[in-house]
């Protein structure tokens, strides 16, 4: 126990500032205003791989790491869709995956964001469509914000994740806090 | 015959070190892999190759006596069914059912029921040989058939695809009595997205960076398995440096996912300092790979011929700080970990895999070491550099999680030396050569000790620069049903730090 605590004690915080919402990423504009006044600054997000190579998903998960911590941020990842505001898709959508991901997109209450990380979430990537793939997730679910890369590092996805849910420039003026 | 009879008759393949290739009649088949099995031998990957054009050829890659064979069976029709051997090697039952769903060709087993293909293609549409699926097929949901557990008190419990995580996607279909698991059942397949196919219709000087892609967490060992098969084809000889920095990636990804895989063992043991300990090391190992490669996970970082970038003096001393730190901290985290009674207490014992099941069902890599599978191909079979770096194996008899966190552990500390020496003894010279793209039809197969265990990539030369097949086979094939036997009598809250221990991929798998 000693040697638990010294060690946390030595390492000290290792977080760092996080970095500003990167709103170029956002490509779809509805619904702002509304889903700011139900969320808050609060965020429950659910991943869904839907046939990424496992890379992004690295990358996802250091997005908990301390340097990054997400939570400090009041970002958290849940284990149901049911509870989540923003659903984070990975990969080319498989076919196999379709219907889960669908059905998923489905269970998320209103309203709803959706985040494509990674360049096959974008545009289909290396895979591209074909027999077993559906290409880009926009093929399947309507999305607001992509976030290209292979794989996106966790500063452009959390530029990405706060573009999601950060006020507009263009209507900041008029929110209310 | 035995033995040594078939290998007299076999030539030697391109790519790998001491990797054969027989083709045998269809009388032979069953024979030959009868001896193979009898001599210790491990069975590597099972695939088909074949297309419109071609009759198909079922190829089975074994490793025996620190010799690969690649066993080639052509046939003269897709209709008759060809010997199976999933009684000899019961991971292949898997790979038998896979090529039936993609190549349309059969074995004499008696599970018929699809592996990859669920809805997404209809059975009488074969991904690698039709040109194009039927139009018009309706996508839906198939219905699988679930061997069911009966009795007093048995309820299933379904997983899946979508896990409560930031997991690849597959199902489990647990039954269970109370909280002890009866039987679990794996259907995986969710995100086969057609890997194989899309190799088919890339350059073949372009195919690593598709290769890199099959299962991100192992970029290096498929891109480099990829590139050795190439290379061997076309009689490339990459300079020492490239093969010393290729050597240098693939144990800095060992060491990456390592790093991962600890604090996540630590965490789903109700540990969360492992996880942020752990996390921040391996945070600070992908800066230091991005410093010094441009990326932090090596995605690009090899090409046919050697690498793409060259590693400076500074860069080479700015990691070997890092990787110094690491193995450092690493050491005071294992002690933590080691006397720690809630760790010893979820470790020990569970999702046991003993030592005699994992030789019956040819447990390979990283979790076949920690159940007394002492097999690398770094040692076993090894390519340049590991002739000269000569690592040093790791592996536990006792075969829980535990022993696949110890082996970690060991690995951990076995790659930052390995690592360390490959940056203090980085030869001089070019990192790369010129490659030129093969002839039509020549072959050859690659073959790399990844973090997972051993990756194969088989990859066959088409016409204009192109491919004509390229299989790549990840060893969670082999270990996805070790997974099954484990959780057999433990709990279902146990299951996520089982399932950690093995950490396979799904992608890698599915294809």
């Amino acid at each position: 126990m000693l040697k638990t605590l010294r060690q946390i004690v030595a390492v000290g915080i290792a977080t760092e500032p996080p970095p500003k919402a990167e709103e170029s990423l956002r490509v779809r504009a509805a619904l702002h205003e509304q889903i700011l006044a139900v969320l808050g600054r609060a965020l429950c997000i659910r991943h869904i791989d839907a046939g990424s190579c496992n890379g992004c998903e690295l990358e996802i998960h250091a997005l908990n790491n301390p340097l990054y911590n997400l939570e400090g941020l009041g970002v958290r990842f849940v284990a149901s869709p049911r509870h989540a505001d923003l659903l984070l898709v990975s990969g080319p959508v498989s076919k196999h995956m379709e219907v889960a991901l669908r059905r998923t997109h489905e269970a998320t209450p209103d309203p709803k964001l959706v985040v494509a990380v990674g360049d096959c979430a974008c545009t289909g990537g290396i895979f591209g469509e074909g027999y077993a793939s559906c290409g880009r997730v926009s093929n399947v679910i309507p999305v607001d914000v992509t976030v290209p890369g292979c794989p996106p590092s966790p500063t452009r996805l959390l530029e990405g994740i706060l573009a999601a849910v950060a006020r507009s420039s263009a209507n900041s003026c008029t929110s209310s806090a | 015959m035995a033995l040594p009879d078939w290998f007299a008759r076999s030539t030697t393949l391109a790519g790998a070190p001491e990797l054969y290739s027989l083709t045998v009649s269809l009388a032979e088949w069953r024979s030959a892999i009868e001896n193979l099995a009898a001599a210790g031998g491990r069975l590597v990957a099972l695939w088909a190759s074949g297309d419109a054009i071609n009759a198909p050829t079922v190829r089975a890659a074994f490793l025996v006596q620190r010799l690969g064979l690649v066993l080639c069976l052509p046939l003269a029709d897709r209709q008759g069914a060809y010997p199976g051997i999933e009684d000899l090697f019961p991971a292949a039952g898997r790979m038998q059912r896979a090529v039936a769903d993609l190549s349309g060709v059969h074995a004499t087993a008696a599970d018929r029921r699809p592996w990859l293909r669920h809805a997404a293609w209809p059975e009488s549409f074969r991904p690698l040989v039709d040109p194009a699926p039927p139009s018009g097929a309706e996508l839906g949901i198939d219905a699988y058939e679930f061997v069911r557990v009966e009795g007093e008190g048995v309820h299933e419990i379904a997983v899946g695809p979508v896990h409560a995580g930031i997991i690849e996607p597959g199902h489990f279909r647990f039954s269970t009595v109370g909280e002890k698991v009866l039987k679990l059942e794996e259907r995986l397949g969710y995100v086969h997205k057609g890997i194989e196919r899309r190799f088919t219709e890339m350059p073949i000087l372009e195919g690593h960076r598709l290769a890199a892609r099959v299962s991100g967490d192992s970029a290096v060992a498929f891109s480099w398995a990829y590139c050795q098969a190439l290379e061997g084809i076309t009689a490339t000889v990459i300079p020492p440096r490239a093969a010393w920095l290729r050597a240098l990636y693939l144990e800095l990804e060992r060491i990456a996912n390592h790093l991962g895989d600890l604090g996540a063992l630590g965490n789903d043991a109700g540990f969360a300092f492992g996880l942020v300990q752990f996390s921040r090391l391996k945070e600070q190992l992908l800066r230091a790979n991005h410093e010094a490669l441009g990326e932090r996970y090596l995605m690009n970082a090899l090409v046919p011929g050697g690498t793409r970038r060259d590693l400076d003096r500074g860069a080479a001393s700015m990691v070997r700080r890092c990787l110094k730190e690491i193995a450092q901290e690493a050491l005071t985290l294992r002690t933590i970990f080691d006397e720690h009674e809630g760790l010893r207490d979820r470790f020990t014992g569970a999702g046991t895999v003993a030592p005699e099941l994992a030789a019956r069902l040819g447990v390979t890599g990283l979790a076949g070491r920690a159940s007394g599978q002492a097999f690398d191909l770094r040692q076993d079979l090894p390519c340049d550099p590991y002739v000269e770096l000569a690592p040093a194996k790791c592996g536990r008899t006792e075969g829980d999680v535990a022993a696949r966190v110890a082996v970690r552990f060991d690995e951990l500390a076995e790659s930052c030396r390995l690592a360390q020496h490959i940056l203090q003894k980085l030869p001089p010279g070019p990192h790369v050569v010129p490659v030129r793209a093969p002839g039509d039809g020549t072959i050859g197969a690659g073959l790399i000790e990844g973090w997972r265990g051993p990756v194969l990539v088989a990859l066959e030369a088409g016409p204009a620069g192109g491919i004509r097949r390229c299989h790549p086979h990840d060893p969670s094939w082999q270990n996805w049903p070790a997974l099954e036997y484990g959780i057999l009598g433990n709990i279902v809250p146990d299951f996520p730090l089982i399932n950690k221990s093995f950490n396979l991929s799904y992608s890698g798998h599915d294809l």
